[in-house]
Parts: C-alpha cells; structure tokens; sequence
C-alpha cells in the first residue's frame, strides 16, 4: 500500500475523471465549468508530481511500472503542456460550438493513458495506456461532428490508428514469445542472442511507435488529422501525444532493447533522415497553416529522433532537451493561431496572415521569434535544440546523419521564411480581433519569451535534463 | 580592467534597440526614436574609441577577455580583441552611425523598426569580431542573417523577397557546415576555445575536411565566386543603409573568418588549399571586374566591383605572408570606407531621381557640384589611387603575392588595370557627359546631412590613403604573431623547396 502513494497523480486524475463526468451530467449547463475544473486538477496533478523526489527510482506492481526520474519530468512536461494548452484553448471552444461537458473530461483520460505510457516497464501496461490515450484521442479529433473534415479526419486517425495498434500488438506478442516474459527488464535479460523473430518483433514495434509520433514513411494520417481537427485539438495532437510516445521509444530502446542496438539503429536513423527531410520538402507547398506544422512536426520528430538513434545517454538527453524546446515552440504557434479571429471566425490560412505585422506589431513579432526559432536560427531556441541533438550524433560519429540533417534545416528555413515573407512584406488585409482571453495572451507571452530569452541562460533545462537515468 | 568593456560594446545597441522598442509609437515619436538610435550608436562608437586607445598595441595577446560560464562545463561565453578584431569593430561602430542618419531619406515607413533592425544587427556584428569561443561565433554569425533578411524585405525594392530568401538561405546553406565542423572540433580536441584550439592546435589528418566546412561558410560570405551571385541581387534591391551594412561589415566578417580561424586553427590545410584559393580568387578578380564593366545598374557594378575587390582580401590573406595579410585586412577596412561611401552616393541620387541606371544620369557635374567632388574621391578609392586607402590595401596584397607567386601577382595586377576601367567609366557616364534627361536638371545638389555622411567618409578614406601607420601598427604584432604561431614561414619555406 505504501507504493500507492506514488500513483497519486494518476489516482487523482482517474477520480476527477468519474467525478467531473457525473459532476456534469447533473448540472445543466456545466460545461464551462467543468472545463474550468479540468484545469484546475491538472494544476493539482502538477503539483502532486513535482512533489514527488526528483531523484526516484522505484517501480510498482511487480515490476511493471517505473516511477523514475524521466517518468517524473515528462509528466510534468505532458502537464504543464495541458495546462497552457487548456488555457489558450478555452475561448476558441466556445466560439467553435464544442463547448461540451465530454471534452475537458476526453482530454483528461488521454492524459491519463500516456501517463500510464510514461511509467509503463510492461508491454500490456504500455498497450493499455496507449489504447486509452488513443481512445480518447479518435473521439477529439472528431469532436466537431458537423464539420465534414473534422469527421474525416476522426475516422482516419481511428482506421490508420487501429492498424498501428495491431502492428505494434502482434509485435509485443512475438517478443514475448520470445523472450517468455512481458516486463522491460526481463526482456532484456532474456533476449541476449538475436532471433529473427525477435528482430521482426522489434520492428513491429518501431514501426507502431514511429506511427504514433508521426515519423516517415508512417506519417500518412498527420496532415490530414491535423488540419482536420478543431485547431483546439490539433495543439493537443501536436504536444502531447509526442511526448508520451518519445518517452516510450526511450524505454523501449534504452531497457529491453538496449542490447540489441545494432538491430535498431538503422532503422531509427532511417525514420530520422526520411522524417527530417520529407517533413521539409513536402511542407513548402502548403496552405493551410495547421496541415503546414504537420509538416514541421513530422521533421521535427526525425530531429528527435536523431538523438535517439545514437544509442547513448547524451543522445537521449539532447532528445528529451529537443522535445521540451518543441513543446514550448508549438505552444507559441498555436497560441498565434488562436489570435486570428474576426467576427468569429478563426483564420487558418497562410494567406490568411498577410500584411500582419501592419495591424498587430507584436503579434507578428512573437510569430517571428518562433517561425525562426522553429528554423532553428540562433540565438533563439530552436536552435539550441538542434545544437545538442548535433552534439550527441556528432559524437557518435554519424556525419551522414548529421550533414543530411542540416541540409534539411536549410530547406525547412524556407516555408518558413515563407510564412515570415507573408506576414511582414506583403500588403495588409483586414485586421483581426485584438482582444483575447488572458489565457491564451499569458501562453503567447510565456512561451515567446522562453524562446527568446533561453540564450540567457541555456544550462538551466540541460542541468535538470542531466540529472534525468536513464537505465 | 574589470568593466566588461566588450561585453557593453556588444549589448548597448541591443538595449538601445528594446528601449525604441518600447518606446509607443506615433508619428511625433519617429523623430525622438531615430535620436536614441543615433545617441546610442555614437556613444558605441566613443566607447569603441576608448578601447582603441586603452588597447595595448605592442602586446600579442588577446586583450579584455571576458569569460563566462555559459552552457555548463560545455561552452563558455569568451570575448577579447587582438589589434586585428578591434579594427573591424571600429569599422563597425563607425558605420553604424551613419546608417542612422540616412535613414531620414530612404527609410519611408516604419522607421522604428528599421532602426530597431539596424541596433540588433550592429550588436550581432560587434559579436562576430570579439567572440573567442567558436559556438558563440557562429551564434553572432547566423544571428545576423535575421535583421538582415527583415531589411531587405521589408524596405527593399521591387525584387525584394527574391532576393532576401536567396541572401537567407545561401549563407544559412554555406554556415550549417561550419556547425558540424565546430562540434566536430570539440569531440576531437575537447574545447571551443579559440585560445585554447591555437596553443592545442588541430591534428592534421582533420584538418582538410574541417578547413573545408569553414571554408564553405566563408567562401559564400565573402562572397567568393561562383557563390557571389546572392550578392548583387541583395545589393541591388536592399535599401541604402542596408547595402551600406552588408558591403561595409557583413561581407568583413567573412575575411575575419578566414584570418582568425582558416589560417589559424587549420594552417597545414590552408596551405593545402592555397591553389584553390588563388584560382577562385583570380576568377573573382577579372571575371567580376569585367561582369561589372558591362552593368547598366550602378548598384550593381559596385557590387560586382565589391566581389572583386574581396577577391583580392581572400588573394592576400593566403599568400601567408607578412604584407599580404596585412594587405587584406587594410583593404577590408577601405573596402568598408569606400564601398559604405559608393552606396551613400548612389543613394543620393536614387532619392533624387528613383532610378539606378546609369544611362538615366549624365551631365551631374553641372548641376550637382558638390556631389561630383566626393564621388570623385570614392571613384578613385576604390581604383586604388596612390594617397587613398585603397591604394595601400592593394599595393600591400600585390606585395605579398609577388613574393609567393609571380603569375598569380601579375594576372591580379591586371584587375587594378580592370578596377580603373570600370570605376572611371561610371564617373564619366554619371558625372559628365551630356545632360539629356530633363529630369535630371530638377536634381538638387547635396543636403546638409549628406554633406555629413559622405564627408565622414572622405577624410578617413584620404587620412589613412597617406597615413597608414595607425592601422597597420594595430594589426602589425597579431599578425605577426599569427605568423610565427602557426609556423606559416616554415611551412612556406618548405612548399617552396627552399
């Protein structure tokens, strides 16, 4: 019993969960209010995680779950993302018409299930967190029922979704064959000499995650879903799913498969130079800006992914540091995005942008800090992120993958230059709705400025990042 | 010395860019902004100043050193100037002042953030020349295409976005290879920390291939041929004070690059490479003298004529020897005078008339007097006339080149020859010849502030064209010292078979 205590944040969760969906479906007209509640408890979420030692190294139900140092920091990243992404959120969901009591509490129980995926050390714990997260995820995405691509696009993510589940399920089933055992550490205990069946469970499993976080060649579903979801929906695609799935490639591939790295390594960086670089190119001739940071993300992921597929702790470290600074990069865009409204109605447009440094000077200032920053132009962020990510493969030796990733960067520069072109050199349209909800205005200014001032003082997050175990 | 003198050199500007930044917006206040702007570039400049006369010219070492901790026992923040960096940050400052003041005549709207555009750049640019740590370098490096790219697009010409995403990204293109060479530096020698890397010094079975990402960077930045072509188009569609910039500074730090870190963290591969250069070199020298014999463009010619004129820096600094790199450096500084002054002057009468080609002018001596004697003295600055500056830069790289390699000197002489040709008949077609344009006869002779502006430049360009020995003796010991550091005498003797 005494283990429990380290589950609170989950336990909390899980009762507010019951307690806001009855809770709601006693009083009328609650929705705003459960909304605000769901924040709320993520706050106390927060809070109880961030209690929690920051060293710990404990794992529970016989073995199956970790509560460790880097499920401790990702909870608190996959948190605060929630919160900043409920809080810039809250007024374009009014304004959409989605404003039901279901998706505060949606939200919450796809939280739930990849904080379930973090601490997961067990395949069947890992698959039932990620199914409950996925779950919930196929319900958002089309929660804007009558909307024609919202549907669309719910349908697609389940279909495509579904497939992966079932790639990543039937690879679960041939390592435990394998290796007689469905826990991490065993896994790696029992699977010392290389079978083909294990292999093939291997890159079932890759090729199941590398879906979940959007990598090329399994990256299909993401522009569509992206621009298909309300934009609400699509912030909490862009973050947080990521997140959860970054950190299970990690455990994957630092605990059971740790042995077997050089059956994996080419085909990380294989998902890593084809994310990298597809991501770029396939992104210049969008329109529409949602399905544009699909794009990007795609490539940002291969950038992630990099990182990983050096096979050391340096390398996972400049990952978890690429992710942070990511989150932080997204939040801004979308919060920007958020901020294009005229007589309710929300702009998604690229064209939508044009002239906008006219009417709205610091707008477009913060969408110039992260455009470059997502260019990964120095000082700002972005760049700090590639820079360790390019250490650690630097270090390893893989100049290939270093050289391509690069070039890649110089590509990318330039849709989103593009977009900096359209804003601050073309002729003015309308203006947009200047008042905005305090939420959405504190996520905009809090994230600009991270991006902004982290060349200040960049240890900060690599010291905490540092002190992250790995094994 | 405790006060971080270089540290404030750098952040001034950037604070007075916050402060403008701030400062709310409305027509009055354009005036108030655009005379913090100039305050505080000026004040950069005195600063500057100081540190010149406090700067110790007979010692070798690096002087000011600053350092920080920065990213925790990876990288630290590390500033300092030698005579050869504290040359180009006079440059910097000087210039920077008066592409304040001439903002009054190009910068039609949103001036605020122009000046503001302007401050952050100069901040970046003073980094490029005192950083000592090769991460904070690049930072400065690349920082710097930001406020550049939003100057030509925004206050640019017609093809202004053409030419701004091709300034972005040839250069972000030709930089992201320096990157994997600096990291590649650090894992093999452990430090980023130039002081450090010229007493450890670099393997030599590295050398080639890093020497080569540097080279890759500089090469477009200088700008080098066959990468130069990003040049003109950003020259001719940028606005007056953003050629200014890019011709008197930002092509600079290309040259610096090539002197601090090509010669002197990879000199065996420098050596390697000497032929290379003197080829691409060459090619700048007499191909582009002859691309800008046959301009119509007068923005374009002086651009062309800068791709020449660089081509003797890169000729100079990799003849390795005493004068040529001297000869480069003196040259980069005249460059920056002259080529800063060309571009004010065809501001001039772009404002007058709103069009650049040449054949629109004609018969300017007539009507605007006082504008054909200073342009007369740039004209022959950059032909190198014996008493400007230009004349020492070149004579010096001649010097240096003779004593390499006779060829290599002779066909480069023949680019002074090409020089004289193309930058007298721009005068002539200007300046005299038939006054045909009736348009032309409406033109006012200079304003007071363009008296200013352009006479600033005329009494260095002519006090150092018969006075070197304040410069030279700035950069004699660093250069010196390079020299002996990195053996660049021995190694020469040897390739020469002496």
């Amino acid at each position: 019993m005494e283990n429990l205590q380290l589950i609170i944040p989950e336990l909390f969760i899980s009762i507010m969960i019951m307690f806001l969906l009855i809770f709601g479906v006693f009083k009328k007209n609650s929705s705003q209010l459960v909304y605000n509640l769901t924040t709320v408890s993520l706050v106390a979420a927060l809070a109880l995680i961030i209690n929690l030692d920051a060293q710990i190294q404990s794992s529970l139900f016989n073995n199956s779950y970790n509560i460790d140092s880097l499920a401790r920091f990702m909870k608190i990243l996959l948190i605060l993302s929630g919160i900043f992404v409920m809080l810039s959120s809250s007024k374009y969901i009014q304004i959409s018409k989605i404003s039901k009591i279901e998706y505060p509490i949606l939200i919450l129980c796809s939280i739930l299930g990849m904080m379930v995926m973090i601490s997961s050390n067990d395949l069947i714990v890992f698959y039932m967190g990620l199914e409950l997260q996925s779950l919930a995820l196929y319900v958002l995405a089309s929660f804007n029922r009558d909307n024609l691509l919202s549907t669309e696009s719910g349908l697609k993510y389940f279909v495509l979704s579904a497939l992966s589940s079932g790639l990543l399920l039937y690879g679960c089933s041939l390592i435990y064959g394998f290796s007689e055992t469905t826990n991490f550490n065993q896994i790696m205990v029992n699977t010392k000499e290389i079978e083909y069946g294990l292999t093939f469970g291997i890159v079932f499993i890759l090729v199941g995650l590398a879906f979940k976080i959007s990598a090329v060649p399994f990256h299909m579903w993401a522009p569509d879903v992206y621009q298909g979801s309300p934009t609400s929906v699509t912030v909490f695609f862009a973050l947080l799913p990521k997140i959860a799935a970054l950190t299970v490639f990690i455990r994957f591939l630092y605990i059971p498969f740790y042995e077997l790295d050089d059956q994996w390594q080419m085909i990380i960086i294989f998902l890593s130079i084809a994310s990298m670089v597809f991501g770029a190119v396939a992104a210049i001739g969008q329109k529409n800006l949602k399905r544009l940071i699909a794009y990007s993300s795609i490539s940002h992921m291969g950038y992630a992914l990099a990182g990983l597929s050096t096979g050391t702790t340096q390398g996972v470290q400049s990952s978890i540091t690429y992710i942070t600074i990511y989150l932080v990069m997204n939040l801004a865009f979308f919060s920007c995005l958020f901020m294009l409204k005229r007589n309710d109605e929300y702009y998604e447009n690229i064209d939508d942008l044009s002239g906008l440094s006219k009417n709205h000077p610091l707008l477009s200032l913060s969408l110039l800090v992260v455009l470059f920053s997502l260019a990964g132009i120095p000082p700002l962020a972005g760049f700090f992120a590639k820079f360790y990510i390019f250490v650690a493969v630097i270090n390893e030796k893989m100049y290939f993958l270093a050289i391509v990733g690069l070039l890649a960067t110089v590509i990318a520069a330039f849709y989103y230059l593009r977009i900096i072109k359209i804003i601050y050199f073309d002729p003015e349209k309308e203006k947009f709705e200047s008042k905005h909800n305090l939420g959405l205005k504190f996520t905009l200014v809090a994230s600009t400025f991270f991006i902004l001032a982290y060349f200040i003082y960049p240890s900060g997050i690599v010291d905490i990042i540092s002190q992250i175990n790995i094994n | 010395m405790n006060f971080p003198i270089l540290s404030s050199l750098i952040l001034l500007p950037a604070i007075g860019a916050l402060f403008i930044f701030f400062v709310r917006s409305s027509n009055s206040q354009y005036q108030s902004s655009k005379y913090v702007a100039l305050f505080i570039t000026l004040a950069n400049f005195l600063l500057s100043l100081y540190l010149w006369i406090v700067f110790d010219k007979s010692i070798v070492d690096f002087q000011f050193v600053e350092e920080r901790e920065w990213i925790s026992g990876f990288i630290n923040y590390k500033v300092g100037v030698d005579g050869i960096s504290i040359l180009f940050i006079l440059l910097t400052t000087f210039i920077t002042p008066i592409c304040v003041i001439t903002v009054n005549a190009t910068i039609k709207n949103r001036l605020k953030d122009f000046l503001i555009a302007i401050l952050i750049l100069e901040t970046f640019m003073i980094g490029v020349f005192c950083s000592l740590d090769l991460v904070v370098f690049y930072l400065f490096f690349e920082a710097g295409l930001i406020p550049m790219f939003l100057i030509i697009g925004i206050w640019g010409g017609e093809r202004r976005v053409y030419s701004a995403f091709k300034f972005f990204l040839y250069t972000l293109l030709g930089s992201v290879l320096m990157l994997v060479a600096i990291i590649s530096i650090y894992w093999i020698t452990g430090t980023t920390d130039v002081i450090k890397l010229y007493e450890l010094g670099i393997d030599v079975k590295y050398q080639n291939l890093l020497w080569l990402a540097f080279f890759s960077s500089f090469a477009v930045k200088t700008p080098m041929w066959p990468v130069h072509t990003w040049l003109p188009d950003a020259h001719v569609e940028a606005p007056t004070a953003g050629s200014v910039l890019l011709a008197a500074i930002l092509l600079k730090m290309a040259g610096y690059g090539f002197i601090r870190f090509s010669l002197g963290l990879f000199p065996d591969a420098s050596l390697y490479f000497v032929p290379l250069v003197y080829t691409l070199s060459l090619i700048a020298i007499i191909y582009t003298s002859l691309v800008a014999l046959m301009q119509e463009d007068m923005k374009k010619l002086i651009a062309y004529s800068s791709v020449a004129h660089m081509g003797f820096v890169t000729l100079g600094i990799f003849t390795m020897t005493q004068q040529g790199i001297e000869g480069s450096i003196f040259q980069m500084i005249s460059h920056g005078l002259v080529s800063a002054a060309l571009f004010l002057c065809v501001g001039v009468v772009y404002d007058r008339l709103h069009t650049r080609l040449i054949n629109r002018y004609g018969g300017l001596v007539s009507i605007m007097p006082k504008y054909a004697i200073v342009f007369m003295v740039f004209t022959l600055g950059a032909l190198g006339l014996p008493g400007t500056s230009g004349f020492i830069g070149e004579f010096l790289v001649l010097m240096g080149a003779f004593k390499k390699n006779i060829l290599v000197a002779t066909i480069a002489s023949l680019g002074v020859i090409l020089g004289a040709a193309y930058m007298l008949w721009l005068y002539k077609r200007i300046i005299f010849g038939k006054l045909i344009n009736e348009d032309v006869k409406k033109m006012v002779d200079l304003k007071r502030f363009e008296i200013v502006t352009l006479w600033l430049l005329v009494l260095p360009i002519i006090f150092f064209g018969f006075y070197p020995e304040p410069l030279i003796n700035s950069i004699e010991v660093s250069v010196a010292n390079m020299i002996d550091m990195n053996d660049l005498d021995k190694i020469n003797k040897l390739a020469l078979g002496d």
